[in-house]
């Protein structure tokens, strides 16, 4: 096994591309780690990307924010721009693990080790997030929804790996959120996560809306009938109704331990409704800060 | 399994090693170091007993390579007490009867001096989502987030 270390992205992508064997990205570790120490992944190649500038800053971009890939959930948690203006993607990444495994967990890997409960991603979803790779052939911008396929599988060819996250700029009356249900109340998997994001005009209408669904399909789901439910609605009590249908009727979940298929399915409707009622909130409070907040 | 050499700051001391990829900074701290204050409880992130400061963010040595350790500041449980005197958290632990077995006690003591860093007056609440992921088999958690408050009091001078 070799540990690498570069200094810039396309080192990286160099040294991803050109192993023969099994090749890693090495972000916070938080999953790597693990599935190492219990043989389940044995790279011959490891690449940790936390010495490369421009994938541990956080920047302002056309009055959104471009986060490194590497950058932890507990830095992204202290940046009061970043939570001003999508605090639902920052309160899904909040929810990964611990302190401890905050201080190193990123979004673009709970991204890219592809799980359906990745707690961070279906606010990413919501938010329409576009993530930065880099590979051999230069540069591509992908919407988040398309990098992951099944449970550690994604999109990435060969030395490829994500550069950053962009979150755009939104209206004044736009807000997002994210929640989970859990068993306990701290550290545990999501037995079904939704994300809502929202946008309305002057009047209360929806002008646009999108909904990411977690743990409840093989990946993560953008849910574009349960979005379609709310634009062109004030959110009163029908078009939330409609929406909570479509949420449910995306689900394709599985029984296990932790929830039934016939549970999952109903919580996915009653969680997205919650977070829509918050986004709103959300979103009139920072309209009535003049979108400051 | 070439070596990997690797500079780094433990507790404002600067420390070289020679380590293996797959070896956890936890495995380097106590096998190659003999700082043996840092406890493994799972190696998988979940009880915090091996609970670091990674220049100056709370962390599981347990879930780091000890080769991410080149240019960084570790902060462990050895450097906590001055000489013989001991931190607030550490002399309330032991004032408040807060551990019996002892394992998760650095572990707790790393990561309630961090949350005191950071936030000096934590609510009851606080302390219970910080300390979150350090797992505790023998007290109940109660006299350890008794302990941590009485510790943030003592620290802000009332
Ligand atoms: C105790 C504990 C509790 C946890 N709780 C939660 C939880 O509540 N919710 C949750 O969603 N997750 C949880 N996790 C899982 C994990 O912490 C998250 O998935 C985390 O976000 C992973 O990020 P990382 O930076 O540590 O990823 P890493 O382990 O560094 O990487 C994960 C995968 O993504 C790949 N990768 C990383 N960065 C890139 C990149 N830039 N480009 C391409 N590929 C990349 C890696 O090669 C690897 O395959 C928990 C883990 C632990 C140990
Ligand atoms: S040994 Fe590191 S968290 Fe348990
Ligand atoms: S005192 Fe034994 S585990 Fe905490």
């Amino acid at each position: 096994m070799r540990y690498e270390s570069p200094q810039t992205v396309e080192a990286a992508s160099a040294l991803l591309a050109g192993e023969e064997g099994l090749a890693r990205v090495l972000a916070g570790g938080t999953d790597l780690l693990v599935q190492m120490r219990s043989g389940m992944v044995e790279p011959d190649l490891i690449v940790d990307v936390k010495n490369i500038p421009a994938m541990t800053s956080i920047t302002e971009e056309n009055g959104g924010y471009r986060i490194g890939a590497a950058v932890p959930s507990a830095e992204m948690n202290e940046h009061e721009g970043l939570c001003a203006l999508w605090p639902g993607v920052m309160e899904g990444a909040d929810l990964i693990g611990s302190t401890q495994v905050q201080g190193r967990a990123t979004m673009v890997g709970n991204l890219c080790n592809c799980g359906p409960a990745a707690d961070s991603v279906p606010g990413m979803v919501a938010a329409n997030a576009i993530a930065t790779i880099i590979g051999p052939n230069g540069r591509r911008d992908v919407p988040v929804i398309d990098i992951p396929v099944a449970p550690g599988k994604s999109t990435l060819a060969k030395g490829e790996l994500v550069e950053s996250v962009f979150l755009p700029a939104r209206p004044k009356r736009a807000g997002d959120a994210y929640l989970r249900f859990i068993p306990r109340t701290e550290m545990d998997i999501a037995v079904v996560g939704v994300g809502v994001s929202l946008e309305l005009d002057d009047d209360g209408i929806c002008t646009d809306a999108r909904v990411g669904l977690g743990a409840v399909a093989i990946k993560v789901l953008l849910v574009e009938d349960a979005a379609k439910a709310l634009i062109g609605s004030k959110l009163d009590d029908a078009s939330l109704k409609k929406m909570a249908a479509a949420t449910s009727a995306a689900c394709k979940p599985i029984n296990d331990k932790r929830g039934t298929i016939e549970f999952r399915t109903k919580v996915a409707g009653v969680l997205a409704t919650r977070a829509a009622k918050i986004a709103l909130e959300r979103a009139n409070t920072r309209a009535s800060n003049g979108g400051e907040k | 399994m070439s070596g990997i050499h690797v500079s780094t700051k433990i507790n404002g001391d600067a420390v070289e090693y020679v380590c293996d990829v797959e070896e956890t900074l936890l495995d380097v701290l106590r096998d190659k170091l003999g700082m043996t204050g840092s406890k493994e409880g799972c190696a998988s992130g979940d009880c915090g007993a091996c609970s670091v400061t990674v220049d100056g963010r709370l962390t599981c040595s347990c879930l780091m390579l000890g080769a991410e350790a080149q240019g960084r500041e570790i902060g462990t449980i050895e450097g906590v007490a001055k000489g013989t005197e001991l931190h607030p958290v550490q002399q309330k632990i032991l004032d408040n009867a807060a551990l019996q077995c002892g394992v998760c006690t650095p572990g707790f003591v790393v990561a309630a001096k961090a949350l005191l860093e950071k936030n000096p007056d934590p609510t009851e609440t606080e302390i219970r989502y910080w300390l979150a992921g350090n797992l505790c088999r023998c007290t109940g958690y109660d006299k350890i987030i008794r302990a941590v408050m009485d510790a943030a009091a003592e620290m802000r001078g009332n």
